[in-house]
């Protein structure tokens, strides 16, 4: 499908005020316009242009990752970020910590009728810019358009794939007792940043997303050839969830020290206020990592040379199964059983 | 950060235990009033560590927890109306009325919104003239100001498509309610924090005194908690009871004059029914006569309640008035959990259930006795 076919253009103008209309994802004319005027242009490359029914993909040698995600974040333009930066890092991060490298990623719009198309702009604009920066091409998609009140706005789905680059972390079931916890940034950035920007809390300056590619800090790991037993971003109910899950496959406990946790003022204040803990909280550019005793200090001091994770640091150790799967060293220097995140403190986080 | 950091400083809180410890001659039973102090005190491991030296019995201040299903049946029925918009605070949507919780309703369609303040809710009954928009009010002194202030504030604007259903339940006559009980082994009291900042110190005077019990008022950081304990425990054993203040960063004696100068405007006292704890004389508040036209009540005839049955495997009712802690519930932890609650205080982020359940160590040497419990 190419530009072409405006010349011969229908005299249906364009939604009054420029707003996506249903006939825009009908498949006529004015699909092949959006695609042509506004899709392509902010993502086109050489696989994607062809516009086929899928996207024909070079030869690799090796295993490759396949994961997909849904983004239905509200508002869709939050301090630190958008939709569109969510859609692509939230996949190629989950590529990264499974040990990939992110190579190409799909791309599904559902948009509700009435959107405007500076929106869309932005919004392709944020997802070609992070592409680029994730070094990652969209080389498929979609676009459908529902009625008003069908969905909220703007829905997206990103699939990726990537190459898995050996050695892979052996994963969770690997953990060992004595083994180091590590998180590459400050806990909850993109929760509280989506909460006070939704609950217009009016806090100055706004919390801001901590949304970012996960792929430096991983690739920094694999060319030191540092031993990594685990990875997981901690996204939806935070790092909490991440240990939660990480105990639940192995037959020991993570313990984590309060006073080593890295946590910014705002966040901080917002969670002291509203009573939330930053260990529940969604972030969408921290990892949890789990190393092999001894090696904690060198692995952060490494991290910390990407601006990334500047704030990189142990948060504790995996001991021998004990109380609870994931306790917490509270004030008073007695461990305190810390609970899985229950349904959503704040839904529409991603 | 200020006023948090140092109410959390490991040295003194060790060096406050030690001396809770020295100066305790036998194990003396406080009631922590409010459910933030139950969490605060399970978080951080005090319940565990005075073990033998101070029993802390949670007491009923979790507000949401005390509703009646009736109430909350009745929100709910409310949210389901057509050209209804029920509006009320997170805590309150997964609280289980007779049948079910406003989440579920919510889902089957029911028009619920969740909002941070009463005031959120004249805004929206402003932005949309054709809903009638009734804010659920709930909490102690401490959130009824705010709620007071949003029927003014709707008055000011002229609406006449918002109103309250007002479930605002008073400390003081709860903690009367329970010293008066036969079965009552409380010694002393943390008074609720938040509340006191409304309503301040003085007030509790001739409770402490009509009693003889200490009333402390106390923070919710684990230093503002042993404080707390220090206090009321340096009373008894001196055998003094007097009002004492140990939230000074935050609470006036005399409270906040002005919050409680809207609240006498809007409300008036009436008996009120707890969950758990029956009817308790002057528990409530209701709203003034001539405030009437923003009451859901007037506006909005209330179904005639069906007979509630409580579920038997649930001893909420206990467990609120303090009488067993939640472990010693046989569904603790097995049928009732926090993704499927058989009473409200596994729900509410305040719940003396759901305080034990996410805090307390199950097993181990840090479990929470439940042995040395009321009955």
């Amino acid at each position: 499908m190419t530009a072409a076919g405006n010349q011969y253009s229908c005299p249906i103008p364009e939604a009054a005020g420029e707003r996506v209309t249903l006939a825009h994802g009908e498949g006529g004319r004015l699909t092949r316009k959006l695609i042509a005027e506004h899709l392509l242009p902010a993502l086109g490359n050489q696989i994607l242009s062809s516009l086929g029914d899928a996207a024909a993909l070079p030869n690799v040698a090796g295993p490759l990752a396949f994961t997909t995600d849904s983004f239905v974040v509200s508002p869709l333009f939050f301090p630190g970020g958008d939709i569109g930066t969510l859609a692509v890092y939230g996949t190629i991060n989950d590529l990264a910590v499974s040990g990939a490298r992110p190579r190409w990623i799909s791309l599904s719009l559902i948009i509700e009728e009435g959107l405007p198309l500076a929106v869309l702009d932005r919004i392709l604009q944020s997802i070609a810019m992070a592409a680029k920066v994730a070094q990652v091409e969209v080389v498929t998609g979609d676009t459908k358009v529902v009625p008003q009140g069908a969905v909220d706005k703007l829905f997206i789905n990103t699939a990726g794939i990537g190459e898995i680059v050996a050695p892979a972390p052996p994963g969770p079931a690997s953990l060992e007792v004595g083994d180091e916890l590590i998180v590459t940034g400050p806990l909850g950035r993109h929760g509280i940043a989506i909460l006070a920007s939704r609950e217009n809390m009016g806090f100055e300056p706004p919390p801001h997303s901590d949304c970012a590619p996960l792929t430096p800090a991983v690739s920094i790991l694999r060319e030191a050839k540092y031993p990594i037993r685990a990875m997981r971003d901690a996204t939806r109910g935070g790092v909490a969830a991440v240990l939660h899950e990480w105990a639940s496959q192995a037959p020991v406990t993570m313990q984590i020290d309060e006073a080593m946790l890295p946590v910014t003022a705002e966040v901080r204040g917002v969670c002291e206020l509203l009573g939330l803990d930053p260990l529940h909280i969604a972030n969408e550019g921290v990892m949890v990592i789990a190393v092999p005793a001894g090696w904690g200090r060198q692995v952060v001091s490494l991290l910390r040379t990407l601006e990334v994770a500047a704030q990189a640091a142990v948060i504790g150790q995996v001991i021998s199964q004990k109380i609870a799967p994931v306790v917490v060293r509270r004030a008073l220097g007695t461990d305190q059983p810390l609970d899985e995140p229950l349904g959503a403190p704040l839904p529409r986080i991603c | 950060m200020k006023y948090v950091d140092e109410y959390r400083d490991p040295r003194l809180a060790r060096s406050l235990l030690h001396e809770i410890r020295q100066t305790a001659t036998q194990c003396w039973v406080l009631m922590e009033v409010c459910g933030g102090q139950t969490h605060g005190l399970l978080k951080s491991g005090i319940i565990q560590e005075l073990e033998g030296v101070v029993e802390l019995i949670h007491g009923p201040g979790c507000p949401v927890c005390v509703t009646p299903a009736e109430a909350i049946d009745f929100a709910q029925e409310l949210a389901l109306r057509p050209g209804v918009l029920l509006t009320t605070f997170g805590d309150m949507l997964r609280v289980p009325g007779s049948r079910e919780s406003l989440l579920t309703v919510r889902a089957r369609g029911g028009n619920v919104r969740l909002v941070y303040s009463p005031l959120d809710a004249v805004e929206l009954a402003r932005q949309n003239p054709s809903q009638q928009v009734v804010f659920f009010a709930v909490g102690f002194e401490t959130t009824a100001p705010a709620t007071a202030l949003s029927v003014l504030q709707a008055a000011q604007l002229g609406l006449d498509n918002f109103s309250l259903l007002v479930a605002h339940v008073r400390v003081q006559p709860a903690m009367e309610a329970i010293l008066q009980s036969a079965e009552c082994r409380v010694q002393g009291f943390l008074a609720a924090g938040h509340v006191c900042t409304i309503s301040g110190v003085t007030s509790y005077e001739e409770l402490s005194a009509r009693y003889g019990v200490p009333i402390v008022v106390t923070g919710f950081e684990p230093v503002d908690l042993l404080l707390g304990i220090q206090d009321c425990v340096a009373q008894l054993e001196s055998g003094t009871a007097s009002v004492s203040n140990q939230y000074q960063r935050n609470v006036r004696d005399a409270g906040n004059r002005h919050a409680m100068h809207i609240m006498s405007d809007v409300y008036a006292t009436a008996d009120r029914p707890w969950r758990g704890l029956g009817t308790i004389p002057s528990g409530g508040l209701v709203l003034r006569p001539e405030w009437r036209q923003f009451d859901a009540e007037y506006r909005f005839q209330r179904p005639t309640p069906t007979l509630l049955i409580e579920c038997a495997d649930c001893r909420s009712g206990d467990v609120l008035a303090g009488r067993i802690k939640p472990p010693a519930c046989e569904s603790f932890g097995t049928r009732c959990t926090p993704e499927s609650p058989l009473g409200a205080p596994m729900v509410s982020s305040e719940g003396a259930c759901a305080a034990y359940y996410r805090h307390a160590p199950k097993s181990g040497p840090h479990a929470v006795s439940i042995t040395n419990t009321g009955r």
